[in-house]
């Protein structure tokens, strides 16, 4: 076997030796699509995950970081779907974006049926906040005052119109009883920190995005997190945020980080995968990780995940139509 | 003096042997990959950060391994500009306008020396800069909202007649060619596709590195092909005689190089600029003072000082709101940044408390990095040129190579290199009815931006259009872009420039 692992590393036909029937899944060659240039999320989750498996021993040699970037993971998407249909070396990197699109139809002609989804590995809450001189102290207040007058607050955010910024505040709208969500005012910027910025320089009222976006301006007293949009108060060092559900307005919002499989993957290839990133998330060493990039717990592997992700792509479809941005 | 204690400290961080190895590595490695056409500093950033993993680096020596590679590739795009005509990365593109014309006149050893100093003194005054006016540029960054960046905008195309060309009509009919396919891709205000064909490859819009490559480098290739060699004037041939300066050479563009530092550090500043809206401010100024008739474009030194200092002091100011806010001020320092994030450090206005190590590690090894840069690109540079002075017969296949290669590097996919061949033709079609390129990457580069900011003020204002002046600054802004864009059609009729067009602009 080993000497089958090497030639076809070797070879560099990862591909072709995969695809020869395995009995009881032993991985070879192993790769990760992160479907965006280095630097980004979903490039993070690939590198660190597959430092990680190799770490641990779970894979034979370490992972193979491939950046497959274009048309926000929609490239990587259809490369799979077409023509990595059966490898069972391979994941890919997947988030709340994969989600929000697969919803919005802007991977063209692709649904969610034609992967594996695997698992997730941990989750950046939401949070919507305002600059630390605004009048405004809770999330209630502020939706109240874009009830009043939806012009008066512009929310910033660092996702395009339809992305998951925007949705969040439009779910927290909803809760609140905003029944016109299309006339909530969202700017959309290049990322979270430009976001910020514009908020800091009063350039609008309000901010939605990540939390590990904010938490810095947070703690240097730039801004103040009006809730977050956690089931529960976090640990640690952000117990100190509130939730919008002990404001009252019943708002879960999770830029969840995960992974998803060929679709053609064979059964014990998969469920080789989602021991692997079941063993991952117990370990210590991504307890450090998840740690020091501010990801929070979020659990969920194999079947539960992939209802977790239809849930996800159920709710955004919903909101897109009501705004307009598909029919 | 706060600052000089912490810089201090800095020194002593940054003065270790392997800090230093590290910087030389960085400084040498990053003037080859500015020097190569097609490998700028946000890609060759991007490819060593692997390396920098690899090495099992703790933060500070690897972010002095990386912005050495950015300040390098800084000083590095100008050689090929000068020498080959080809821009070496997107910012030294307004340092072909004099560069390679100085070249062709023989003088290519003084252009390359005179834009090493322009380089090392704009490098050098931006990271003293950043060093004294990180708080405070901070709190002028945060006056610019999307009506202030579109006032900006707008100022640069404004003024843009003025650059590239002496034919104001076939300027127009670049930009708005630029402008054209800036708009390709999936709108950001609404998420809707614009002008992709269902084609998922074309959602995120025509990247600019790939069309860059495409116009100049591959359009030269053809050019080449056409000639097939009969030319002995070609662009390898060059002569470089001596890499000096004479001083009184020196005289005439050390004004120069200082206005241009500031101009090309606030444009650094500025996030979303970046050191190409750097160098380019800086030339048009430059060539605006200088009045027509002075030779801009037909191998000006103040024509390659200029842009050189711009985009050298636009990358030490794009530094300023990564380091203080989290905020990339170009393309390169997001990448800078996306690194920072991976090794656990969150810039932000807290990362001048926290990491006090990081942040005056890195402002130190600048300058020790500037100072190694002007030895290698002064006595030294011979060497890089001499990778350049390839035959052109042999260079060419190299440079389509290189292009090739580095633009499946950068995003993996075959579409690019497709969409690259096709950037080929027409950059080759549009050089032979003389149209010149610059102003088409400047409408790419710019014309995104200048759209999303329009629209996001007038998401804020509820369509109304009198936000885009409801500040002082913007009204100031719009001023100078009135100004910029008249003055030289009322100049011109006094002057009228009798200097060709130079093909490759």
């Amino acid at each position: 076997m080993n000497k089958l692992a090497a030639a076809c590393a070797a070879s560099l036909l990862t591909a072709l030796c995969a695809s020869a029937p395995a009995v009881a899944f032993e991985p070879a060659a192993t790769e990760c699509i992160a479907p965006a240039n280095p630097g980004g999320g979903w490039d993070f989750t690939c590198r660190q995950v597959g430092k990680t498996l190799y770490d641990l021993k779970i894979v034979p040699s370490p992972v193979q970081v491939t950046n497959l970037s274009g048309g926000g993971g929609g490239v990587a998407y259809s490369e799979v779907v077409a023509k990595r249909d059966s490898d069972n070396d391979l994941i890919v990197a997947a988030s709340s974006a994969t989600s929000t699109r697969l919803a919005q139809g802007a991977y063209p002609g692709m649904t969610m049926g034609q992967v594996r989804w695997i698992g997730s590995i941990g989750a950046d809450y939401g949070v919507i906040a305002v600059a630390k001189d605004s009048p405004i102290k809770t999330l209630k207040e502020l939706l109240d005052k874009v009830k009043a007058d939806p012009s008066s607050v512009a929310f910033a955010g660092g996702s395009a119109v339809g992305g998951w910024d925007h949705l969040k505040v439009l779910i927290a709208a909803k809760a609140d009883g905003i029944d016109d969500i299309r006339k909530v005012k969202y700017v959309a910027f290049e990322g979270g920190g430009e976001a910020v910025t514009q908020l800091l320089g009063g350039h609008v009222q309000a901010f939605t995005g990540d939390l590990s976006e904010a938490k810095e301006f947070s703690d240097s007293g730039d801004i103040r997190i009006l809730a977050v949009l956690a089931p529960k108060r976090l640990p640690g060092d952000f117990a100190r945020f509130p939730t919008a559900k002990e404001q009252g307005l019943d708002v879960v919002g999770a830029n969840w980080r995960g992974f998803y499989a060929p679709g053609k993957m064979s059964d014990d290839a998969y469920a080789f995968w989602v021991e692997a990133v079941k063993k991952v998330y117990a370990s210590d060493e991504w307890k450090g990780i998840m740690k020091s990039s501010g990801l929070m717990p979020l659990d969920l592997d194999g079947a539960a995940f992939t209802a977790f992700v239809k849930d996800q792509i159920d709710k955004t479809t919903a909101i897109s139509k009501e705004i307009g941005l598909i029919k | 003096m706060d600052a000089l204690a912490s810089l201090a400290h800095g020194f002593a961080v940054a003065l270790t042997l392997q800090n230093l190895g590290l910087a030389f590595v960085g400084c040498f490695l990053g003037t080859i990959i500015g020097a190569l056409p097609g490998l700028g500093p946000s890609n060759g950033v991007a490819i060593l950060i692997p390396l920098a993993f690899t090495l099992g680096l703790p933060a500070t020596p690897a972010i002095i391994l990386l912005t050495s590679v950015y300040y390098g590739a800084m000083y590095g795009g100008r050689i090929s500009s000068i020498l080959l005509n080809i821009p070496g990365d997107e910012p030294a593109l307004m340092t072909t306008l004099d560069g390679h014309p100085m070249a062709r006149k023989g003088q290519a050893g003084e252009a390359l020396a005179l834009s090493g100093i322009a380089s090392f003194v704009g490098s050098l005054l931006a990271t003293c800069g950043l060093v004294f006016l990180a708080p405070l540029l901070v709190r002028v960054a945060l006056l610019f909202g999307p009506a202030e960046y579109f006032a900006l905008f707008t100022l640069a195309f404004a003024t843009l007649g003025g650059v590239a060309s002496r034919n104001q009509a076939k300027s127009l009919i670049a930009a708005a060619l630029g402008l054209g396919i800036a708009l390709i891709g999936v709108d950001h205000q609404t998420g809707v596709p614009r002008f992709t064909f269902g084609n998922v490859h074309l959602y995120d819009g025509i990247n600019f590195l790939v069309a860059i490559v495409g116009l100049f480098a591959i359009s030269e290739v053809l050019l080449f092909l056409e000639h097939r060699g009969e030319g002995e004037h070609a662009p390898g041939k060059v002569a470089l005689g001596r890499v000096t300066v004479p001083l009184a050479m020196l005289k005439r563009t050390w004004a120069t190089m200082l206005r241009a530092t500031g101009v090309g550090f606030l444009a650094g500043v500025l996030p979303g600029a970046g050191a190409s809206l750097g160098s380019f401010i800086a030339y048009t100024l430059e060539k605006g003072l200088a009045g027509k008739g002075a030779g801009f474009g037909a191998g000006e030194p103040r024509g390659v000082a200029a842009p050189e200092a711009g985009n050298n002091a636009a990358a030490g100011g794009a530094l300023v709101p990564m380091l203080a806010l989290g905020v990339p001020g170009s393309g390169t320092t997001a990448v800078l940044l996306a690194m920072l994030l991976a090794l656990n450090i969150t810039p932000g206005p807290l990362l001048f408390q926290r990491n006090p190590d990081v942040v005056w590690g890195l402002i130190a090894a600048l300058f020790i990095a500037n100072v190694m840069l002007l030895l290698m690109n002064l006595p030294l540079v011979g060497l890089f040129v001499r990778v350049l002075r390839i035959p052109t017969r042999y260079l060419m296949p190299g440079v389509a190579m290189i292009s090739f290669v580095g633009i499946y590097g950068i995003s993996g996919s075959t579409f690019d290199l497709l969409e690259m061949i096709v950037f080929g033709v027409a950059g080759y079609l549009l050089r032979k009815l003389d149209v010149p390129l610059v102003p088409i990457i400047l409408g790419i580069l710019l014309g995104d931006q200048m759209e999303k900011n329009l629209r996001r003020a007038l998401t804020i204002s509820d369509g109304d259009w009198s936000i885009l002046w409801g500040s002082w600054l913007a009204i100031a802004i719009w001023t100078l872009a009135i100004v910029g864009f008249l003055a030289p059609l009322v100049i011109g009729r006094f002057v009228r420039p009798k200097v060709k067009d130079t093909v490759a602009q």
